[in-house]
């Protein structure tokens, strides 16, 4: 049989599957039901199939679907005998499509509905046409029947009898032999609600079930979702709507989610349900993190809890100190969080059990979720507005749901609760508060005298030895972490074997890499977004049914901070607070009996955690203490992971909590790993005991308290970091997720202790990591004198230390060949390089190919080659201008690519020198700072790159600090010399997939003619994001390996984030061959390119262009300082310094060489293997084979075979690009624009037009923007020219990237992005004439508008979301309200706000300035403090600027409250905050001072000049 | 680490020399030193590298940037440590080390290195002079007995190792004071010989054995001291001299170098010295064959001296001002050095070739010279002779310091008869083993003549294999 979702094919797992979409909801108040519901339901999700997404054969959708209520009538019309309402339930089933197998499933069905006791009415044929539906859809199309059955039985409880009938059948589907039975499927089974949902396209729904076209179906709700799938095999059943809810999102957190609800079904107990065990497990198999929520979801409605209460506690909104909610309602979500992690990761839901239907959103808010209510009852709610037309005279009420709030209608009742109602319900269900009060304890709270040192005496040098410290852990991790507080930072990436490679011994923890978001779900800003998160945690739970409420539940000790020092370590160990108790289980194995030793300990550890679990323990205590010549220590992660896994398959995890007492964590991704598989609190003793000396010793001029305190905060903001980067908020959901990915341990080794986690090409096992704790051990405990800790080499090359593929031989040989031209001794240098690289030091060094030479001439010339490279996106500003324009000249004169890296261009560059060369970088990059990106910038690329992540830091922001800043650089970034410029981690405008298609879309509409890249860093499950950016039409894609990356980051990021290139590039190229993709996009790959030999094996593993950043920065005179951040490079590479930057000795000839010489070796290799060009070799993975000859005794268990893995599909499809994406954008309207601004734009003569728009006209303005900047450049037409009056809702980013000389006008409101890279356009929104509703209560405009613009002016007259002019620097607003997160990251403009603001204003704004009319007097509560000040509007100078702004918007706009203000400015002006960038302040103090100066200057020279007159 | 900004802010010092006209009329060391805050600041230059170029150049691996850091930060005393961690006589290389560490430091791509070797040089005086380098007798011994043969820097660093790692270590010396070459080879003016005496009272506090005016294969054979312990380590350096077969060689007043260099070192020692033979440059005319670092002590020795005149020739060409595009930054610069005894007074010549001595009375009063030409040729030097320009140097004192050929072979190599390689060194293995059973070689004798600082770095090689092989695992 066909599997729809290949289940592991290569490198290719099914569990990276992500899927994005649009939902919406339509709603007749009064519970009115009919079929004009359904239809306004179906043409909601038509309007948003933007959001959606096709496979490669362009007709099948990944999924849509639909859920109602049932239509009762319509059955009994057709002749069913239907009992009388809620007596009646229905729903369909996806069957076999084998006829036998389908009847099979429909007995089993009908026998577990016998067996509740329900009757059986009949079976119904569900009229489908399939004649529109793609080939793919339909080769995996199930038998479709609908069942109707009965029971005279109250509705709640038949309701519940149908949930277990289904929860039943599906098991012993599942449980049973038949072919087919992954096709058996009930998308719903209710008495209330009926979905309708399938591997379709939004306009095919419809289409496909006849009943939906049925007039006699008729509902009062109709919820919607369409499914765009990064998931390159959608399936059926993945479909949504599920039984209870529609997800737009993505739980980051899923597999500890999934664990814990595993876990804890041992003790769950419900009356209502009867015997769990007939309808575990409650999360169904192999389906996705949304179906995953929703079976939880249901199981908890199913059990009686209400949905806004079981939504709550799943999903709960933040609740600390700059949360503005209730303590009553805190202490709710308190009391819930002790038993319920968060499922964590950015979300919007909208759900239903047919009476109830509402949506929410998770805490962070980055999903879009508007509604509109009208004046006759219907409500819809969508990720869009417009998505319903309705005269503006008709409607009640426009919004959008906030951040971690809820709305929820009852049809029944015809009555909207809103959040706060709802909450202040749940909140005062149970007193909470005093149960919390009553029963908790906070560990910082207790006060103890017993002081516990941290030193250890003479033991400390064997501790020292035998957890393998080196001497950098210590005098850089430690000392730095106790010194500042902070993780030391690095540059120049990672350039070390991958542990598994290294001959040397590690700690168990460098195997492990984390995981990062990247485009389908944004990294969180751990920062400046600060106020979601949390690394609270609880220790203790002795828990018990969580479907019951009771005190006792937070029977428990409270903690702030994970990482507990020796004192208040000993307070846990003797708590005896509530009868608390624990067991202290010592991790420690026989040294001499090696791995025999280890996994007798680990199951003799196991065992005794059991036994506490079964003496009622509350917590075990895993400890390495006492390690001597006879008891090695087990690596901790190793033992917290097989308790954690061991205790869960016992369904024993729940009840007690993992204690670890170490020596070996040091560093943040220890603790993280640690955390990561199941720890609640660490105590790292060794780290303070090495503080203790550094102290002693004076290398640490701090008292021990503070330096510990330092080492604390640094490893818990480094832990805030990490969550972030997977987009979670709290630790509690991070525990046991398992967000990494193993680079070479043996599978067995992951399937006993790590389940659940992935590791792709074999490696160690027990005997190979009981032989890495014992080398350490055995010196530690050696005769004679204990050594002295070693100078590793692992952040800095020594010369008995560990490999660095950049060392001093190979950067001196490879400058000294290309300042030479020489390629003799290139070849030198290669040699070097590759003998290293099959060391081996990175996984290609373990590939080598089959030869079948030919001779040299046939083999296409060095200058076709040349144009596969790319230099690395590193920006003028990281670098120096004379590093960054040689690698611009030399690039362009190879016609291979440069990048601008994320700062902007200047213009200048963009003219031809003298002697023909261009210092113009090809490609242009679009990062999350955006800095500019104007227009101009745009339409001068050949390549326009949106980076996602970067190789040094994925699913982190950039920073260039202040002191890298100086005129010219703060010129080309729109921002102010000296001012330190800080990027998102996320980009504003790509939370999801569909937001990035639409990124892609206005990208591809600015500038057509340039092909739209997206880079990529490798990770798990990176193919299956790379599909998807292919189907949201990027024409190239890059894969970044973890090694590569030139920037500055934290230590831990450049060591232990992302993959190898090769796992990374192999899986994106299997999986998009695998989905015929790859036919459509060009594969470009980039880490730690140095030779011939590896752009060869990078092409044979699917790589077609490669980027080279170090290599080429090398070339250009770079010697691997890695102090890139300090401003310092001794030889001008990396610095802005004018003194250093004098001694740059590189020229683009060097880097010209350089490229020649690795296509000259390329082409000589091609010869050797036997093919013409280099197009022939691309993704031949076949002709790649193990170099048997290289062993050593880590390396014997790896295994490649799935990296180099050639499926049966590698044969059948493109193995490279062969074909244009298509871009859909001949229609948009722009093209209508650009029509009737013909005079304008040829005369420049004013023109004047008036359209209609609607939510998918999207990007509107951009193509005529980009148009009118690749006619005039920097001459701008004058104001006023284009002027478009528009009416209706426009789409996603209106007026993005527009330019002076344009107006737009809007009568309506907009979508998300509005004015996005506002380049000098003017934008105007006012609510619709007739419109009766309060614009500044009413939200007209969406999400993150004014990103990244540079100039031009924006008028909106009504309220406007979350992240309302995030990293504008230079454009000048108004508006009447805005959400959290506003002016976030501002560098520049004026943004004046005449209504409330929401959380977190002005965070991370360096630039720029903010009017707030703050007529409540309680701003000071909403805005961040961290780099502003507010001060009144006192300064005449500022009092004009800002009545000027106020009156320029009541002209355009005609806004009531500007009338108002503008009536009595004396009594409205003095209610404005001022808010300033301290920083911005002292820059323009400063530059008034030099004015003042410059004018004293000049009064002098003039009364000279009178003087000698 | 350190102060990033350090080598913008400060510019490099060298403590400088003293005064020409003074330091010519004595032996006393040439070179200063500088403050201590100097000093430090001077440490504060080292940029702690990702790449430390000058950690990979130093033969010896020293931790430079780990102690100019901790220099910087005013801890001598882990200076000392983390520096005697990969160098057992920092003192020496610190006098009169050529520093290939500086040639390839990062800032000598601008040409202003930091000033390693001086650095290396004040942290370990300072050590001295505050007590930190103190006799520390390992605290177990092994029982096992080394015999190190040559007390040359590889023999001492071989010993010193050995003897920390707990053996019993006995250095045989034939000369009356260790050091070999380093105490009288090189010129007081440059390592003052009082270094060596201090370091050998720490050495022999810590359980050393010392036997000097003893020499092996001579005074006691060679298989009898294999009788006598467990293993054996040659260091016996390669003390046989490069001849010039000319014609007039047999005429008085030429003589090697290190016999001339080896005499004023005695005497300024107090040792005994042949006064009837005794080799003087005073009122004499000098001239010294051969331009590298022997040519150069014997340039300095004869100023001291009080000779009339004194002229360097060498056979290669001048070497360059500045580095070539072939020797670039990181590798040893192979440009023209100007020694402090250059410095003295000395007239220099390049390609000049010793065609043959003339004299009269049996003693010398001219060398014959002829100039020549070198090219490349398969990508290795070739010379030839310049037709018609022979000519004569006046010199009445010729010294030969043409280098070293191989070790001596006569005596105790060819008593125990160890292999040779073709070079006519002794033969090893990957682990310093000779062709005999538990005989190990080291330093100049295997490698040929090198750096003190190689050979202090082959000495360490050596006692990490002999340790090995006596089993101890106690030398990381």
């Amino acid at each position: 049989m066909r599997k729809w979702r290949p289940e592991r094919t290569g490198l290719y797992r099914s569990e990276f599957e992500h899927d994005n979409c649009g939902i919406g909801f339509v709603v007749n108040l009064k519970g009115k039901r009919s079929h004009g519901i359904i239809q306004r339901g179906l043409e909601t999700l038509v309007n948003m199939k933007h959001r959606g997404a096709e496979g490669s054969d362009s007709k099948t959708g990944d999924g849509a679907g639909v859920m109602i209520q049932i239509p009762r009538d319509f059955y009994l019309i057709q002749g069913y005998s239907i009992p009388q309402e809620g007596q009646f339930g229905t729903g369909l089933v996806f069957l076999p499509r084998d006829p036998a197998e389908a009847r099979k499933c429909e007995e089993i069905l009908v026998q577990f509905v016998h067996d509740e006791g329900v009757e059986l009415i009949a079976f119904r044929d569900v009229p489908r046409d399939n004649g529109t539906i793609g080939d793919i859809a339909k080769k995996s199309e199930p038998l479709i029947r609908q069942i109707l059955l009965g029971a005279d039985l109250p509705r709640e409880e038949l309701e519940r009898k149908l949930y277990i009938i289904r929860k039943r059948a599906e098991k012993f589907v599942a449980a049973s032999g038949l072919k087919e039975k992954r096709y058996f499927y009930l998308p719903s089974l209710s008495t209330r609600v009926l979905v309708y949902k399938g591997m379709l396209t939004s306009e095919q729904l419809g289409e496909y079930f006849l009943d939906l076209q049925d007039s006699r179906i008729q509902s009062a709700i109709a919820l919607v979702h369409s499914r765009f799938s990064t998931n390159t095999f959608p399936s059926w059943d993945l479909a949504q709507p599920f039984r209870m809810l529609a997800h737009n999102g993505e739980i980051n957190t899923v597999k500890g989610n999934r664990f814990w609800m595993e876990a804890r079904e041992s003790i769950l107990k419900s009356d209502v349900l009867g015997d769990l065990n007939r309808i575990y497990p409650v999360i169904e198999p192999d389906k996705s993190d949304s179906a995953s929520l929703d079976n939880v979801l249901e199981f908890l409605v199913m059990s009686g809890k209400s949905l806004p209460y079981a939504m709550s506690i799943l999903i709960p909104e933040s609740w600390n100190e700059k949360n503005p909610i209730s303590p009553e309602l805190k202490a709710f979500y308190q009391y819930h969080s002790t038993f319920m992690e968060p499922w964590d990761g950015p979300a919007s839901l909208i759900f239903s059990d047919g009476r109830y239907i509402g949506g929410m959103l998770d805490r962070n808010g980055l999903r879009p979720s508007r509604y509109v209510v009208t004046k006759d009852d219907l409500m819809v709610m969508a990720s869009e507005a417009g998505v319903q037309q309705f005269p503006a005279e008709d409607i009640r009420e426009k919004g959008r749901l906030k951040p971690g709030k809820l709305i929820m209608v009852d049809v029944q009742e015809g009555k909207i609760y809103r959040d706060e109602e709802l909450k202040a319900q749940l909140a005062s269900a149970h007193p909470y508060m005093s149960w919390i009060k009553k029963n908790m304890v906070s560990l910082e709270e207790i006060q103890t005298g017993n002081i516990i040192p941290p030193g250890l005496g003479e033991e400390y040098n064997n501790y020292l030895n035998c957890f393998n410290y080196s001497r950098e852990d210590i005098e850089m991790i430690i000392k730095s972490m106790a010194e500042s507080a902070m993780e030391p930072i690095g540059s120049m990436g990672n350039d070390i074997p991958t542990t598994v490679l290294s001959k040397k011994p590690y700690r168990l923890f460098n195997y492990f890499k984390q995981l990062f978001a990247q485009v389908t779900n944004p990294p969180i800003d751990p920062i400046r977004e600060e106020m979601v998160m949390t690394l609270t945690g609880y220790l203790g739970s002795l828990q018990t049914n969580l479907l019951d409420k009771s005190p006792d539940h937070v029977k428990m000790v409270k903690f702030k901070s994970p990482v507990i020092n020796n004192t208040y370590f000993q307070v846990v160990k003797n708590l005896r607070y509530k009868g608390f108790s624990n067991s202290v289980i010592p991790i420690h194995f026989d040294a001499d009996e090696g791995a025999v030793g280890l996994e007798k300990a680990l199951d003799e550890i196991c065992r005794r955690a059991e036994q506490a679990v079964d003496e009622k323990n509350n917590y075990i205590i895993l400890t390495d203490r006492n390690i001597s010549r006879g008891k090695a220590p087990i690596p901790s992660l190793l033992a917290v992971s097989a308790v954690h896994h061991y205790l869960i398959e016992n369904r024993k995890r729940m009840q007690i909590d993992i204690v670890v007492e170490s020596a070996e964590p040091r560093e943040v991704m220890h603790f993280a790993l640690l955390f990561g598989y199941g720890a609640s609190i660490i105590n790292p003793y060794m780290s303070f005991a090495v503080i203790e000396q550094l102290v002693k010793k004076r290398v640490i001029q701090q008292d021990y308290d503070k330096a510990q305190e330092n080492y604390i905060h640094a490893v818990n903001k480094g832990l805030l970091k990490i969550l972030s980067k997977m987009g979670i908020s709290t630790l509690r959901s991070y525990r046991a997720a398992q967000i990494f990915e193993a680079v070479g341990i043996h599978p067995k080794v992951m399937d006993r202790y790590f389940k659940g986690t992935v590791s792709r090409i074999g490696g160690i096992g027990l005997e190979e990591i009981a032989e890495e704790v014992l080398i350490p051990h055995r010196r530690a405990f050696a005769s004679g004198e204990p050594p002295a800790v070693f100078s590793e080499g692992v952040y800095a090359y020594r010369k008995n230390g560990e490999h660095h593929a950049w060392n001093p031989e190979s950067v001196a040989l490879l400058q000294w060949s290309t300042r030479n031209n020489d390629y003799t001794k290139y070849k030198e240098y290669a040699a070097l390089v590759d003998r290293d690289t099959v060391r081996p030091g990175f996984l290609r060094g373990l590939l080598t190919y089959r030869r079948n030479p030919i001779p040299l001439e046939e083999v296409e010339p060095e200058e076709k080659i040349v144009r596969r490279f790319v230099t690395g996106a590193m920006s003028y500003g990281s670098i120096s201008r004379e590093a960054h324009e040689a690698l611009a000249i030399a690039m362009n004169r190879l016609k291979g690519r440069s990048n601008t890296g994320e700062g902007g261009e200047d213009p200048g560059r963009y003219q031809l020198l003298e002697n023909g060369d261009s210092t113009r970088s090809a490609i242009k990059q679009v990062a999350s700072g955006r800095f500019g990106v104007t227009t101009q910038y745009l339409v001068n690329a050949d390549e326009i790159q949106i980076k996602i992540a970067q190789g040094a830091k994925p699913g982190e922001g950039g920073q260039l600090p202040g002191h890298k800043v100086d005129r010219i650089i703060a010129k080309t970034r729109y921002s102010i010399p000296g001012i330190t410029l800080i990027s998102p981690p996320p980009h504003h405008d790509i939370y999801s997939i569909e937001d990035l298609a639409q990124l892609i879309f206005d990208l591809k509409n600015v500038n057509p003619d340039a092909k739209i890249s997206v880079k990529l860093v490798s990770e798990t499950g990176v193919g299956t994001i790379a599909a998807g950016v292919a189907k949201a039409s990027a024409d190239l894609v890059t894969i970044s390996g973890t090694e590569g990356g030139t920037g500055a980051s934290p230590a831990s990021s450049i060591k232990h984030a992302g993959l190898p290139l090769e796992i990374g590039l192999a899986e994106t190229q299997q999986t998009l061959v695998m989905n015929n993709l790859r036919r459509k996009v060009v594969l470009q790959a980039d880490g730690q390119m140095k030779t011939g030999r590896d752009v060869i094996i990078s092409g044979l593993l699917g790589a077609e262009e490669f980027g080279f950043a170090t290599s080429a920065l090398v070339v250009l005179g770079c010697v691997m300082m890695r102090k890139c951040h300090l401003n310092t490079c001794p030889v001008g590479v990396a610095t802005q310094d004018a003194g250093l930057r004098k001694r740059f000795r590189g020229k683009a000839d060097f880097v010209e060489n350089f490229f020649r010489f690795v296509a000259r070796e390329v082409r000589e290799y091609l010869a050797e293997l036997g093919f013409r060009c280099f197009d022939e070799i691309v993704g031949r993975s076949d002709l790649l084979m193990l170099d048997d000859s290289i062993s050593h005794w880590k390396i014997r268990n790896l295994d490649l075979s799935d990296m180099t893995a050639f499926f049966p599909a590698a044969r059948r499809f493109p193995l490279h690009k062969v074909e244009p994406q298509i871009h859909k954008i001949d229609d948009v309207l722009d093209r209508e624009l650009i029509e009737q601004s013909r005079d304008a734009l040829e005369e420049k003569k004013p023109v004047t037009m008036h359209l209609p728009i609607r939510n998918t006209d999207r990007t509107t303005g951009a193509m005529l923007s980009g148009m009118i900047t690749k006619k005039y450049g920097n001459q701008v037409l004058p104001e006023g020219t284009i002027r478009a009056r528009f009416a209706g809702s426009a789409g996603q980013s209106f007026g993005a990237f527009l330019v002076p000389g344009v107006e737009f006008y809007l009568e309506g409101e907009t979508n998300d992005y509005l004015g996005k890279g506002l380049s000098g356009g003017r934008i105007i929104v006012v609510p619709p004439p007739g419109s009766t509703f309060d614009p500044e209560r009413n939200i007209i405009i969406g999400n993150t508008v004014l990103y990244g613009a540079t100039s031009g002016e924006i008028f909106i007259s009504g309220v406007a979301g979350e992240r309302f002019a995030v990293r504008n620097s230079g454009a000048i607003a108004v508006v009447e309200g805005v959400g959290d997160h506003c002016c976030e990251y501002m560098t520049g403009g004026r943004v004046v706000v005449l209504g409330r603001t929401g959380r977190n204003f002005a965070a991370g704004m360096s630039g720029g300035i903010a009017y707030i009319f703050d007529e409540e007097g309680d701003f000071d509560y909403y805005c961040n403090m961290g780099m502003v000040e507010l001060s009144l509007v006192e300064e005449k100078h500022d009092r004009k600027e800002l009545t000027d702004l106020i009156s320029r918007h009541f002209e355009l706009t005609g806004s009531k409250i500007a009338e108002k203000i503008l009536v009595s400015p004396d009594l409205y002006i003095d209610r404005f905050i001022k808010v300033i960038p301290y920083e911005y302040r002292k820059v323009i103090e400063e530059r008034k001072l030099e004015e003042i100066r410059e004018k004293l200057a000049q009064v002098e020279k003039d009364v000279e000049m009178m003087g000698d007159g | 680490m350190g102060d990033p900004k350090g080598f913008i802010k400060i510019k490099i010092k060298t403590a400088g020399n003293r005064q020409i006209h003074e330091r010519t009329r004595d032996y006393s060391e040439v070179e200063q030193t500088l403050n201590t805050e100097d000093r430090m600041l001077q440490a504060s230059r080292c940029m702690d590298c990702g790449i430390p170029f000058c950690h990979w150049g130093c033969p010896v691996d020293n931790l430079i940037p780990e102690w100019n850091d901790l220099l910087y930060r005013g801890d001598w005393k882990g200076a000392s440590e983390r520096l005697h961690s990969t160098n057992n006589f920092p003192e020496f290389t610190g006098r009169i080390c050529p520093a290939p560490c500086e040639h390839a430091c990062v800032l000598n791509i601008e040409g202003e290195p930091v000033t390693i070797r001086e650095n290396e040089a004040a942290i370990v005086e300072k050590a001295f002079a505050e007590g930190y380098i103190k006799p520390s007798p390992p605290p177990v011994r092994s029982g096992k007995r080394v015999a190190v043969i040559g007390s040359g820097p590889a023999g001492m660093a071989a010993a010193d190792q050995l003897n920390k790692a707990g053996h019993l270590v006995t250095l045989f010396e034939k000369d009356e004071k260790i050091g070999g070459l380093l105490r009288f080879g090189i010129p007081d003016f440059k390592l003052n010989k009082h270094t060596i005496d201090r370091r050998l009272a720490i050495m022999m506090a810590e359980g050393l054995e010392v036997k000097t005016g003893i020499e092996v294969g001579k005074d006691v054979s060679g298989k009898e001291i294999m009788g006598q312990y467990d293993t054996v380590c040659l260091a016996i350096g390669a003390m046989k001299p490069r001849d010039l077969s000319v014609e007039g060689r047999e005429l008085k007043g030429i003589h090697f170098a290190m016999d001339y260099l080896t005499q004023q070192n005695r005497v300024n020692y107090g040792l005994h010295a042949p006064y009837d033979n005794r080799i003087t440059a005073e009122g004499r005319k000098v001239l010294v064959i051969g331009g590298g670092d022997t040519g150069s002590d014997c340039v300095g020795t004869a100023i001291r001296q009080g000779a009339e005149h004194v002229t360097q020739i060498e056979i290669l060409p001048r070497p360059p001002e500045r580095r070539s595009p072939d020797n670039p930054w990181p590798y040893m610069g192979k440009t023209l050095k100007t020694s402090t005894s250059h410095e003295e007074g000395c007239e220099r010549m390049w390609n000049l070739s010793t065609v043959g001595f003339t004299g009269t009375q049996q003693r010398v009063t001219h060398a014959e010279v002829e100039e020549v030409g070198w090219e490349h040729v398969n990508g290795s030097l070739s010379m030839s002779p310049v037709p018609g320009t022979r000519h004569q140097i006046e010199a009445d004192l010729i010294l030969l310091a043409l280098g070293f050929l191989h070790p001596v072979h006569e005596g105790l190599l060819s008593e125990l008869g160890v292999t040779l390689n073709n070079r006519e060194n002794i033969k090893v293995d990957g682990h310093m083993a000779t062709s005999l059973d538990k005989v190990f070689a080291t330093g100049d004798a295997v490698n040929g003549a090198s750096l003190v600082v190689t050979a202090i770095a082959s000495g360490r090689r050596a006692a990490k294999r002999i340790d090995e092989y006596l089993q101890g695992g106690g030398i990381q």
